[in-house]
């Protein structure tokens, strides 16, 4: 059942330049929220859209979101204090399978990061993390380390962990454990390439997808894709998708 | 439900005269856990067209000030598909206005046809989609096209025939009495405005297919300027629509002369929008002790 929940902004603070996390009071949302879901958070009544934001935690009556400040909406979320109200309407998506039994592997770059942190926190995995440098990793691996087991960390500039990209590092990091499944979610370029090293390895491998979107609910058609099995919403068939359905 | 925001248009008994706008609400059941579905006037569900239809390209929506250009491009499963596996999911839940849209003048009597089936409430002859190449709106800028289309369509089928006209003409009382006289039983109106954006880090337009169709609150004060304009230029039943966000907007509608009024992009920012307005709207009747008929059309010039 999807409801839209009104919700006190517990906190709002910059981690990292430009990057923010939101945390709000959802009792019910928390609870409802599936792994990898995300929400429609309505900013200012100026604005005649919501903006979609993945779930990045959802627990203890808690609901967590980590945004990047790229346009006016994201900016003016980036003013809301402690103790405003926030709109919310969710929980929206499919979510990932976190029925599944074995230790994940989750990848991701960036924000992507976000909806991974929700599986982390419900299922075994491990993740292996990438960024721009320092200070956009250090933050993740603050939020990662108490829900996973292994951290490993690439950044472009070699500031922090390997130097490279996380499809460098990926196929060393599959070597260490017997992975059920890879999850990831950031730069579609980056998951291209974690697909295709997933398919060499013959795991199975779940992607995150990010589309401009109105509604939400499936009715606007703004986030239609192609896959194996036909036209889909990102919106409402997704936002996971299997690799393999929406890469080849 | 409340008796005083009871209507009937074109034989289509409603509960409220509120509607939910084609290519805003899906089939309806997307809002199911939001929206009373039989207190709707109606739901004119999205565009559909003979063949199945992928949409456009690229960026499909941009935001803009009070309002959202989008260039959907008319996606949709096809008729065949609506009429086996939609239609018999949604048609006891609400009343079902089938948007249809062609290429070709014979496209709109044939899916007139296919469409004459139990379930169905009416048809809404879209002639004015600005998103695609081959169809819409190059028979709705065109009064002789637009009547050609009209007259097709109800030779077809029993249903009412509701044309929805497109904003972007010189004159909306010519194409609005040209289909009138061709035998529409009720006119909507308005559809998008045509809108572009440019990116100016990039040069490039913002959506894919270049330009879109504007809609939102922006648009209000031209939906309702052509609302009143063709309520005084035809005799048919119309129903309003063209950024309503709020019962007020919707009685403005009400007010220039429409019978019914449609919702259409604020539902993409709160899917109870409808709810809201049907309430607030028995609210505005009853605290004048009005019914919805002593306020349509009755705008004091």
């Amino acid at each position: 059942m999807l409801k839209i929940f009104d919700t006190e902004i517990i906190s709002n603070a910059e981690v990292s330049a430009n990057i923010f996390k939101l945390e709000v009071a959802a009792p019910e949302l928390s609870q409802i929220a599936k792994a990898g879901q995300f929400v429609q958070v309505k900013v200012s009544d100026e604005f005649t859209l919501r903006r979609p934001l993945g779930i990045a935690s959802a627990k203890n009556g808690m609901v967590k979101i980590f945004y990047r400040v790229i346009g006016k909406g994201t900016e003016i979320l980036s003013t809301k204090k402690t103790g405003e109200h926030l709109n919310i309407l969710g929980a929206l998506g499919n979510g990932f399978d976190t029925n599944i039994s074995g230790r994940i592997l989750l990848v991701g770059g960036g924000m992507g990061l976000a909806p991974l942190l929700s599986v982390a926190e419900k299922i075994e995995a491990d993740v292996l993390m990438g960024g721009k440098n320092k200070s956009e990793v250090d933050f993740w691996i603050k939020e990662f380390r108490a829900e996973v087991d292994r951290i490993y960390i690439t950044t472009d500039d070699g500031s922090f962990g390997s130097l490279g990209f996380v499809t460098s590092l990926l196929p060393e990091v599959l070597e260490y454990d017997n992975y059920a499944a890879i999850y990831t979610c950031g730069p579609e370029i980056m998951m291209r390439s974690v697909y295709k090293i997933a398919e060499e390895n013959n795991l199975p491998c779940y992607v995150s997808l990010e589309r401009r979107m109105a509604c939400g609910l499936g009715a606007c058609l703004s986030c239609s894709i192609d896959t194996a099995s036909g036209r889909k919403k990102v919106c409402k068939d997704g936002p996971i998708f299997e690799a393999r359905a929406v890469f080849s | 439900m409340s008796e005083r925001l009871k209507t009937e248009i074109c034989g289509i008994k409603m509960n409220t005269p509120i509607l939910a706008a084609s290519g805003t609400f899906g089939f309806g059941e997307e809002f199911a856990d939001f929206v009373d579905l039989e207190k709707l006037g109606g739901v004119m569900v999205k565009c559909i067209t003979l063949k199945p239809r992928a949409g456009n390209k690229g960026v499909r929506i941009t935001e803009t000030p009070a309002g959202m250009l989008n260039c959907i491009g008319l996606e949709n499963p096809g008729v065949e598909k609506f009429l086996i596996e939609i239609l018999p999911r949604i048609k006891n839940k609400m009343n079902v206005i089938v948007n249809i849209s062609g290429s070709s003048v014979e496209d709109y009597g044939e899916l007139a046809k296919l469409l004459n089936v139990d379930g169905v409430a009416a048809i809404e002859l879209n002639i004015s989609c600005p998103n695609v190449k081959d169809g819409g709106i190059i028979f709705g800028t065109n009064p002789k096209a637009a009547a050609e289309v009209t007259s097709t369509a109800k030779k077809f089928t029993s249903k009412p025939v509701i044309v929805k006209l497109s904003p972007n003409v010189t004159d909306i009382t010519e194409i609005a009495r040209s289909v009138e006289s061709a035998g529409a039983d009720c006119i909507s109106l308005i559809n998008t405005l045509m809108g572009m954006e440019i990116n100016i880090n990039t040069w490039k337009p913002t959506l894919g297919n270049i330009t879109g169709g504007l809609s939102g609150g922006a648009v209000k004060p031209v939906a309702v300027r052509m609302v009143y304009q063709v309520a005084q230029a035809v005799k048919v039943p119309v129903i309003g629509m063209g950024g309503i966000c709020t019962a007020a907007d919707a009685i403005e509608f009400f007010l220039a002369g429409a019978s019914a009024v449609a919702v259409g992009t604020a539902n993409f920012a709160n899917p109870a929008v409808t709810m809201e307005i049907a309430n607030d709207l028995e609210n505005y009747l009853a605290s004048r002790n009005l019914n919805l008929r002593e306020i349509i059309g009755q705008v004091k010039i």
